[in-house]
């Protein structure tokens, strides 16, 4: 068994395209639910916009990608508008509810086949990154060191996401530090004593949705330049669930959990599909018990078990403070 | 929490043993799919007739927009045909219409050859060569849609079946289950499992499921939620922590039965009764029969007997029913009990009517909530109102008069979702205190 | 004593007052059937302490809620401070300078006391999204906003409780930062929901003086009370509310022997005594049917 390969994947998979992804959604379900107490369980909603917002500008509107993440944002923001306005009123748990339902909406609505020349349907779309590789300043080979290696291309990619994960960090850190962010956080406790005090709770309910759900389409971007292809069926209501493990892994309502948080994650995601492939091959495990495909449910039975022992044992995650779960009155 | 690991252990090693016994079984069947080879760049098929079996022999030529011939194709027993492209861009494909069986003829001529568009690369573009009278064909809109009401009377039943104990569970305890959905979708596949592996006819197999349904939902309550409740666990993680066991048991589903639909063996294929303008197979006059009668049952139970107005009781405010003397802890259990119960006929009635698959649960959950939102969060008869409404609402908008194209059926019953939370909250019979 | 200014006013319910701060108008809520509140007229003298007494259930917290912004009544209108604010948003009326608390104490758990007191304060600049990204634009006046949460932290004797997380505190703290954090909104009209409910009788001493301070610094107060001796203790006037109408106004003395009032607390058709006389009146009458029940059964 080639361990040495498990170790290398799980270590790359830990700062690839896929945990720079998850980070950014991880920041904006952060905001969300970490900061705000908003329960959007519509991430991955944001993402998909963000994705096919790109897809769509070049293969349709025939723009340069670069337009695509203005035009992306913009379309986070009327997601972020329709899904708020008859939705910041309700309860936590109907929030939840919604924002599901708004997710799959939209899965739905890119599926259907009578958009099909618009959206490409149940097949999606690909090729339209090309700009954003055009630009890279790294000629052909391989970049990095260590198990870090990738092609120019790829590496290219991660400088940028990682680089906008610094920046974004960066924001949000001030925002929640500032005046902003307390109104933010009293609204978390108790909307009616925010409400007394002056403050229009329904208002900063809403930005912070806006700007959660922009760090989503970022997250969209990434993956939809990164694999050059938009599928609506990759953005299923599991990678809202995903992110939010890798938030509670990571400790919520602290600027480092969603960072630490996606990358353990994907550490342990992609970890355990090599070893338990690795396994496979070296006959560990036989073929009756478990085959190729059956590899990947594995896996997400394992986040479906982190999911239920995460908030009974260990609420507050890696840097989470312990005392503020004692505390939360939820 | 040594409970919870032997719980885990439980279900694994029962799980485990089921799927010894079906990948064994299916080690056994012959693997008939073969796929058609795919390249970076390809368009496919399937040919069937308006039965439903596959054609074997009919030729397909593929052109260019130009009108270059590409390739040619033929489809192979089980109605497959392939031509491999050479890059994206428009194409068309043309039928040969004499290699079609005697008495078989497209719906719609005007469609061959057909123009089609493929972007995607490394996923076939498939098109769709449909042959015999479309269903709509002939049929006077007014009968259609009463046929759709009717097909959505049985579905919302079915619904409502399940979101019974989805409700009372909330009501009574505050938990929003989202795990709700796989425990339809175990009462389906322990449905499956006595009735295809160890032979017993659909019927006892469905009474056997009820009973493990039942049996699983309290253990549930007595093993994982209880217990949680005892430490005070906020509603909050708890609805965290069904979302995990929802994500786990309905991957261990996939594992066991793979992805694969199946279907039971008996009543699997039935020709319509018609009474009248209406057309439905016994399968479905029985759901909607079963459904009925069951429902019919659960009200006066929940009406007449004292535990059924004890759970209604403190289903609407559970210190209040405490202080009256209610053991509530011995209610919420009798709820999970029933629900799970409930939940697992409402997976073997769908089953029947559409075979059956992993996550038949999962696509049922969004409905169940729907319904019950509408109907109103914690009440039974709420489930029940809404639950139908939700299920007309799919059934019929695929219909005249307003012919939404039928995948996006399920978008109607969620576009109401959200407006009913906005316009009205607490649904049709909701208490308005309820929603915060 | 500014209570002098009512001195010439009918303790009559709905009656005007020389300079109201707070002007009720038919102001009727219903749940399903029933009524919670139906006052047709009340006004609230400004800078007194004004005491909201009733029964339970006689709908006091409701009528809060109402002309707070946090309930929508059925019809009704009301001023404050001339200004018409009948279906304002709870924020704005907050911010208009009627600041209420709440029964049960709404201390913001996870937050620390200092930044509890912090969020009090209105016209944050640093509330502004794009402003707060910029800490200079807010620095100073969040320095200014803390130092003023400092002395008022001071004052409530809550100073050293400054940088722990508010959910750490003890009932009776809590009640205080709840009301220190109010008067961060320098308000003009101040709604305390029972303010000692749940409080030790030493900390309602040191409550009374805090309230007795805001209407030495010129602020309005009206609060609910159950508590007879605190409202004789503190109030000016005293509005009874009784099944959502107000049945009784009056300066505090006049309160307790009203027979309105009485009713309204022990019921319409009562045998309880409410005075000496009726006491011993009953005892004699009670004394006497004994007296004959033991002749009757003697012979």
């Amino acid at each position: 068994m080639d361990v040495g390969s498990i170790i290398e994947n799980s270590l790359r998979a830990a700062v690839g395209l896929e945990a720079v992804a998850f980070v950014l959604a991880a920041i904006g379900l952060n905001l969300h639910f970490g900061y705000t107490g908003l329960l959007n369980f519509g991430q991955v909603g944001f993402m998909s916009v963000g994705a096919y917002s790109i897809a769509i500008t070049v293969n349709e509107l025939d723009l340069s990608m670069w337009a695509g993440i203005p035009i992306g944002i913009l379309a986070a923001t009327v997601f972020a508008l329709l899904l708020g306005i008859p939705t910041l009123r309700l309860r936590a748990d109907y929030l939840a509810i919604v924002t599901i339902a708004a997710g799959e909406i939209f899965r739905l609505v890119v599926r259907a086949a009578s958009l099909r020349d618009l959206t490409g349907g149940s097949s999606g779309m690909t090729q339209f990154a090309r700009d954003f590789y055009a630009i890279n300043p790294f000629g052909d080979g391989t970049y990095g060191f260590g198990v870090f290696r990738w092609d120019e291309r790829r590496f290219w990619l991660l400088i940028v996401c990682w680089t906008l994960v610094a920046v974004v960090s960066g924001l949000v850190i001030l925002l929640i530090r500032s005046p902003w962010g307390r109104v933010l956080k009293s609204i978390r406790e108790d909307e009616d004593a925010a409400r007394s005090l002056g403050k229009n709770v329904y208002w900063f309910k809403m930005q912070s949705l806006i700007l959660g759900g922009i760090c989503g389409a970022f997250a969209g971007f990434a993956l939809a330049i990164g694999t050059q292809s938009v599928q609506p069926d990759t953005y299923s209501t599991a990678i809202t669930f995903y992110a939010l493990t890798a938030l509670i892994i990571g400790g919520m309502a602290k600027s480092i959990g969603p960072i630490v948080g996606s990358m353990l994650f994907w550490l342990l995601f992609a970890g355990v599909d090599v070893l338990l492939r690795e396994m496979q091959s070296a006959d560990y495990i036989p073929e009756w018990l478990m085959d190729g495909t059956q590899v990947g449910q594995v896996r997400v039975m394992l986040v479906g078990l982190a999911l239920m022992l995460l908030p009974i044992f260990r609420p507050q995650g890696l840097f989470g403070d312990k005392r503020e779960i004692q505390l939360d009155a939820r | 929490m040594r409970r919870l690991v032997l719980v885990l252990v439980v279900l694994c090693a029962s799980l485990g043993a089921l799927s010894g016994v079906a990948t064994a079984q299916d080690a056994e069947e012959t693997e008939g799919d073969e796929t058609v080879e795919v390249s970076e760049w390809s368009v496919i098929g399937t040919m069937k007739d308006p039965e439903g079996e596959p054609i074997e022999g009919a030729e397909f030529t593929v052109s260019s927009a130009d009108g270059e011939e590409i390739g040619t194709a033929t489809s192979d027993e089980e109605g497959n045909w392939g031509v491999e492209l050479p890059g994206p861009g428009d194409y068309r494909a043309e039928l040969d219409t004499d290699t079609l069986p005697e008495g078989v003829a497209l719906r719609n001529e005007d469609n061959n050859p057909l123009e089609f568009t493929v972007r995607t690369l490394g996923r076939p573009r498939v098109v769709l060569f449909a042959t015999g009278e479309g269903a709509s064909r002939g049929v006077p809109a007014w009968e259609e849609l009463l046929n759709n009401v009717v097909s959505g009377l049985k579905f919302g039943l079915v619904i409502a079946m399940a979101a019974i104990g989805l409700s009372l569970i909330f009501g009574t305890t505050g938990l929003t289950n989202f795990a709700h959905g796989e425990m339809v979708t175990w009462g389906a596949l322990v449905a499956y499992f006595f009735n295809v592996h160890a032979g017993l006819h659909l019927i006892p197999a469905a009474v056997l499921a009820i009973g493990v349904g039942a049996v699983t939902g309290g253990l549930q309550d007595r093993l994982l939620w209880r217990p949680l409740r005892r430490r005070r666990t906020g509603l909050i993680a708890m609805m965290v922590v069904s979302i995990g066991l929802g994500l786990l048991v309905r991957n261990i589903f996939l594992f066991v039965f793979l992805g694969r639909t199946r279907a039971y063996a008996d009543y699997a294929v039935q020709r319509d009764w018609e009474i009248g303008p209406i057309g439905i197979t016994p399968k479905d006059l029985a759901s909607i029969v079963i459904c009925v009668v069951v429902l019919l049952l659960v009200g006066l139970g929940l009406q007449r007997t004292r535990l059924g107005t004890a759970m209604r009781a403190v289903a609407d405010n559970p210190d209040l029913a405490a202080s009256s003397g209610i053991d509530v802890q011995r209610v919420i259990l009798y709820v999970w009990v029933f629900g799970g119960g409930l939940a697992a006929l409402g997976g073997v009635l769908q089953a029947m009517g559409e075979q059956t698959s992993f996550q038949q649960g999962f696509l049922l959950l969004l409905l169940m909530f729907a319904g019950v939102t509408l109907g109103g969060l914690g009440t039974a008869y709420g489930a029940l109102v809404g639950s139908v409404i939700v299920g007309l609402l799919v059934e019929v908008s695929t219909g005249p008069p307003f012919d939404l194209p039928s995948e996006m059926k399920y978008l109607g019953a969620l576009f109401v979702l959200i407006i009913i939370l906005v316009v009205r909250p607490q649904g049709i019979l909701g208490s308005k205190e309820r929603i915060g | 004593m500014p209570a002098s200014a009512l001195a010439d006013v009918t303790p009559v319910p709905g009656v005007p007052k020389p300079d109201p701060v707070l002007v009720v108008d038919g102001v009727r809520r219903t749940f399903g059937g029933l009524t919670a509140v139906d006052v047709e007229h009340v006004e609230v003298q400004r800078g007194l302490i004004t005491a909201l007494i009733g029964p339970n259930g006689a709908g006091k917290t409701t009528f809060f809620n109402l002309l707070t912004g946090f309930d929508k009544p059925d019809t009704g209108s009301w001023t404050f401070d001339g200004q018409p604010v009948a279906g304002v948003p709870a924020h704005k009326v907050a911010r208009l300078g009627m600041v209420r608390t709440f029964q049960l104490t709404k201390s913001l758990a996870r937050l620390p006391v200092i930044e509890n007191m912090r969020l009090g304060a209105t016209g944050q600049r640093g509330e502004s999204f794009l402003r707060a990204l910029v800490p200079s634009l807010w620095k100073s006046q969040e320095e200014a906003i803390t130092e003023r949460a400092d002395s008022l932290l001071e004052r409530f004797k809550l100073s050293h409780m400054r940088d722990e997380y508010a959910g750490t505190l003890s009932g009776g703290q809590r009640k205080l930062l709840e009301m220190a954090r109010a008067l961060m909104t320098e308000p003009k009209l101040v709604m305390l929901d029972e303010p000692m409910a749940g409080v030790n009788p030493a900390l309602t001493q040191s409550l009374l003086g805090h309230v007795k301070d805001l209407r030495a610094q010129g602020m309005t107060v009206v609060f609910v009370e159950h508590d007879m001796d605190v409202v004789y203790d503190i109030s000016d006037w005293v509005i009874v509310m009784a099944e959502g109408r107000v049945i009784a106004e009056g300066p505090p003395e006049s309160i307790g022997a009203n027979q309105q009032v009485i009713d309204a607390y022990l019921g319409a058709h009562h045998d309880a005594p409410t005075s000496a006389a009726e006491e011993e009146a009953q005892l004699a009458e009670a004394q006497a049917m004994i007296a004959e029940e033991e002749e009757g059964g003697s012979s």
